[in-house]
């Protein structure tokens, strides 16, 4: 009785939206929402106030307002009257700036390295825009083009009119490009067999590839590089020796290849067992269950940790340094010690540039990793 | 069975000695006839030299990435004077620790890497030093509103050094001996030594001397700092080569003689030419105008004339690229000519 009664009380449309109260709206409730909820976030975002009111303006000053922006020799970098304490030296930087990139690349060739940049930037750009067109030439372009028209042109191919340049020569971030290119290029696939190896039922090669692996990673970078440039010289004569360079790269392929068979491993433990008796079952050979059913499921959740020992290894090129190559930061290291730019500054400054340089390259991977996951989950929340 | 063993194995070390003393005969004949690495260097088209790098004077690269520096020239004089061409030089970075191996693996053939002559050096690890181009050793540098004018006047000056170096034990050594005491503040870097010295937590910063002129440039005020003049170590900086060719070594050893000869002579890159025609009987003989000197290191007799053309004498090599010519401008001190005081020597080409 009071139900039907009630029902002619019942509204056919929703009411009108009433506005958020005062406090809650706009961008005071926002600061009240993600600021100043609790008597902890009020701590919490004071602290952090007063450490960019300290940490930032001096930076800024240093780094920017009274930097040293032109100049052709440490005088520009001094201290003056008008500026007692001056900012960074970026004059610096701008004149030792092709060195920091070729390093000792012959200046008439240096073309040859511009081209170099691009044809890699091309190839990344293919490979990692994943709507691009063809991504299947792409891969080609990549994997079998791209080295063989970096080597001829940054190596020299005399058939070709391009004059050979000792990779004794090579510096700066045409080095560090190099190195870790070839380390990461070489270390999925690699590290993948290796994964796929150790968890073999051969018992032979799960015997080597547990050796390798653990004899690897159990062996610092240093020690590996060391070896390969210092000792080998010692038992081969210098003839038959490869290149210093080309040493190195093997050493850091291999050293990378390590670590990423055991994330990859990690990543097909993770794959439960019914995955691989469902393939089974379909008939899939074994490189056929892995390619079409294990490996996509496990390089997805493996991701972060790929990506997370590709920066380590982007990183880790800079020890190549003590095999004598000049890589980027050792150009800075080398180019701070000029007389001509010596001053309080100059040090600061040139780490500060690598540390920029590092960023933006390690910021980068992880950023676009970061979409690419983005990207797989939603496949996988559906 | 044991017999038969002991038997094999004295065959074996008679082989060896044997091989090795048909070995020695040939390399001493080969050695007379022509120097291996100078014949490797020729045909290379090409000199290799291992360089510091990131030395403030003596080797590194300008921005342009050419070499300079006074360790780099004198490479470039080896080069001149065997292709006559100062540019056919292949320089070789290399640090403290593989310098060494890179010169006894045959990846360098001479190393002029601002490298200490010690007997340990010499005698074990199969490499000689040439000739001394260069006499280093540690100093120090003080503030001048300190009005210190010698080091024996530090008595309790608290010193800014590198630790774990051999200058930390010198610093230590010097003071005990001069009964003089020391407040030494160590820092692990030399930057951070620096750093300390020019925020004046320290009244004195010690280093090789070498250094000590690139370390000033890099305080706030170098003009207010000055170096004192007592060097308190030995530190002789020489190219060295792989033992065992002695032609290629003399090669070496008198380019250096003869670019400090030239200086004594007063010749120089600009009057070479001009000199060509001097009467004085040691110009002739250095110049190649009289004599064979240098067909009988395996080169041309013009051969010292080249390396002045090219590179000029020691003293222009060194104002050049550390002393008053160059931002360091390292005082020539202990390598000034003995004429003036100093330790170079040429010795006489005849």
């Amino acid at each position: 009785m009071a139900a039907t009664a009630e029902r002619n009380y019942l509204r056919t449309a929703p009411a009108e939206r009433l506005p958020s109260p005062a406090e809650r709206a706009g961008m005071f409730g926002w600061l009240r929402e993600n600021l100043f909820s609790s008597r902890g976030d009020i701590a919490l975002t004071l602290i952090c106030i007063l450490f960019i009111v300290w940490a930032v303006p001096p930076l800024l000053r240093f780094f920017l307002l009274d930097a040293a922006w032109s100049g052709n020799d440490r005088e520009a970098c001094l201290a003056s009257p008008q500026l007692p304490e001056p900012g960074a030296c970026w004059a610096f930087v701008r004149v030792w700036f092709s060195y920091f990139v070729y390093g000792f690349y012959p200046l008439f060739e240096r073309w040859r390295v511009d081209l170099f940049f691009v044809a890699l930037a091309v190839g990344i750009g293919w490979l990692a825009w994943l709507s691009a067109p063809r991504r299947d030439l792409g891969a080609v372009y990549f994997f079998i083009v791209l080295p063989a028209l970096s080597c001829a042109l940054l190596s020299g191919a005399p058939r070709l009119g391009l004059i050979d340049i000792p990779t004794a020569l090579w510096g700066g971030v045409l080095v560090t490009i190099v190195v870790a290119t070839v380390g990461i290029v070489a270390s999925l696939p690699l590290g993948i067999l290796l994964a796929l190896a150790r968890r073999s039922e051969l018992p032979v090669v799960k015997f080597i590839a547990v050796t390798f692996i653990e004899f690897v990673r159990g062996v610092p970078l240093i020690t590996v590089l060391f070896m390969a440039s210092v000792m080998l010289p010692l038992f081969v004569p210098e003839r038959l020796s490869p290149d210093k360079l080309l040493r190195a790269l093997i050493g850091v392929a291999l050293f990378a290849s390590a670590y990423m068979a055991e994330v990859v491993r990690g990543g097909l433990a993770a794959i439960p067992r019914g995955q691989y008796e469902a393939a089974q079952a379909l008939g899939l050979p074994y490189w056929r269950m892995m390619a079409l059913v294990i490996l996509p499921q496990a390089l997805r959740v493996t991701l972060p940790n790929i990506v997370n020992t590709f920066i380590g290894l982007f990183k880790d090129t800079t020890l190549v340094f003590i095999v004598g190559i000049f890589d980027f930061l050792r150009t800075i290291e080398a180019a701070r010690a000029d007389p001509r730019w010596a001053t309080p500054v100059t040090s600061v400054t040139g780490y500060a540039f690598a540390a920029l340089f590092y960023f933006i390259c390690c910021y980068g991977m992880s950023r676009y990793a970061r979409n690419v996951e983005t990207r797989l989950a939603r496949a996988h929340r559906r | 069975m044991l017999k038969g063993q002991i038997m094999m194995n004295i065959m074996k070390r008679l082989a060896t000695a044997f091989a090795v003393a048909i070995a020695l005969c040939l390399g001493a004949q080969a050695a007379f006839a022509q120097s291996a690495t100078l014949k490797a260097v020729q045909d290379r088209g090409v000199l290799n030299c291992g360089a510091n790098g990131q030395l403030a004077g003596f080797g590194m690269p300008d921005p342009q990435g050419n070499w300079t520096g006074f360790d780099v020239d004198f490479c470039r004089a080896i080069a001149a004077a065997i292709f006559n061409d100062p540019t056919k030089v292949k320089f070789v970075p290399l640090i403290a620790a593989n310098r060494f191996t890179a010169l006894q693996s045959g990846e360098v053939d001479v190393l002029s890497r601002n490298t200490t002559w010690t007997m340990e050096r010499d005698t074990t690890l199969g490499i000689d030093f040439a000739a001394v181009n260069f006499y280093d050793g540690q100093g120090f540098m003080v503030r001048k509103a300190l009005k210190v004018n010698s080091a024996l006047e530090l008595n309790d000056a608290s010193v800014c050094v590198q630790q774990g170096t051999t200058t930390e034990l010198n610093l230590a050594d010097y003071f005990r001996q001069n009964h003089m005491s020391l407040k030494s503040v160590t820092f692990a870097t030399i930057d951070e030594a620096i750093k300390a010295y020019d925020s004046s937590r320290c009244d004195s910063f010690t280093t090789d001397s070498s250094g000590l002129y690139a370390s000033r440039l890099q305080l706030a005020d170098p003009n207010a700092n000055i170096v004192l003049p007592e060097i308190i170590s030995k530190e002789p900086l020489s190219p060295a080569v792989r033992q065992g060719d002695d032609t290629w070594e003399d090669i070496v050893r008198w380019t250096h003689y003869a670019m400090v000869d030239a200086e004594e002579l007063g010749v120089n890159q600009h009057n070479v030419d001009d000199m060509l025609k001097s009467d004085a009987p040691d110009i002739r003989r250095l110049l190649g105008v009289e004599g064979q000197f240098g067909v009988s290191l395996g080169l041309t007799k013009d051969w010292a004339y080249r390396i002045i053309k090219e590179v000029g004498n020691y003293g222009e090599s060194f104002e050049r690229n550390v002393g008053q010519g160059s931002p360091l401008k390292i005082a020539r001190g202990l390598n000034a000519l003995w004429t003036k005081g100093g330790l170079q020597y040429g010795l006489p080409i005849r």
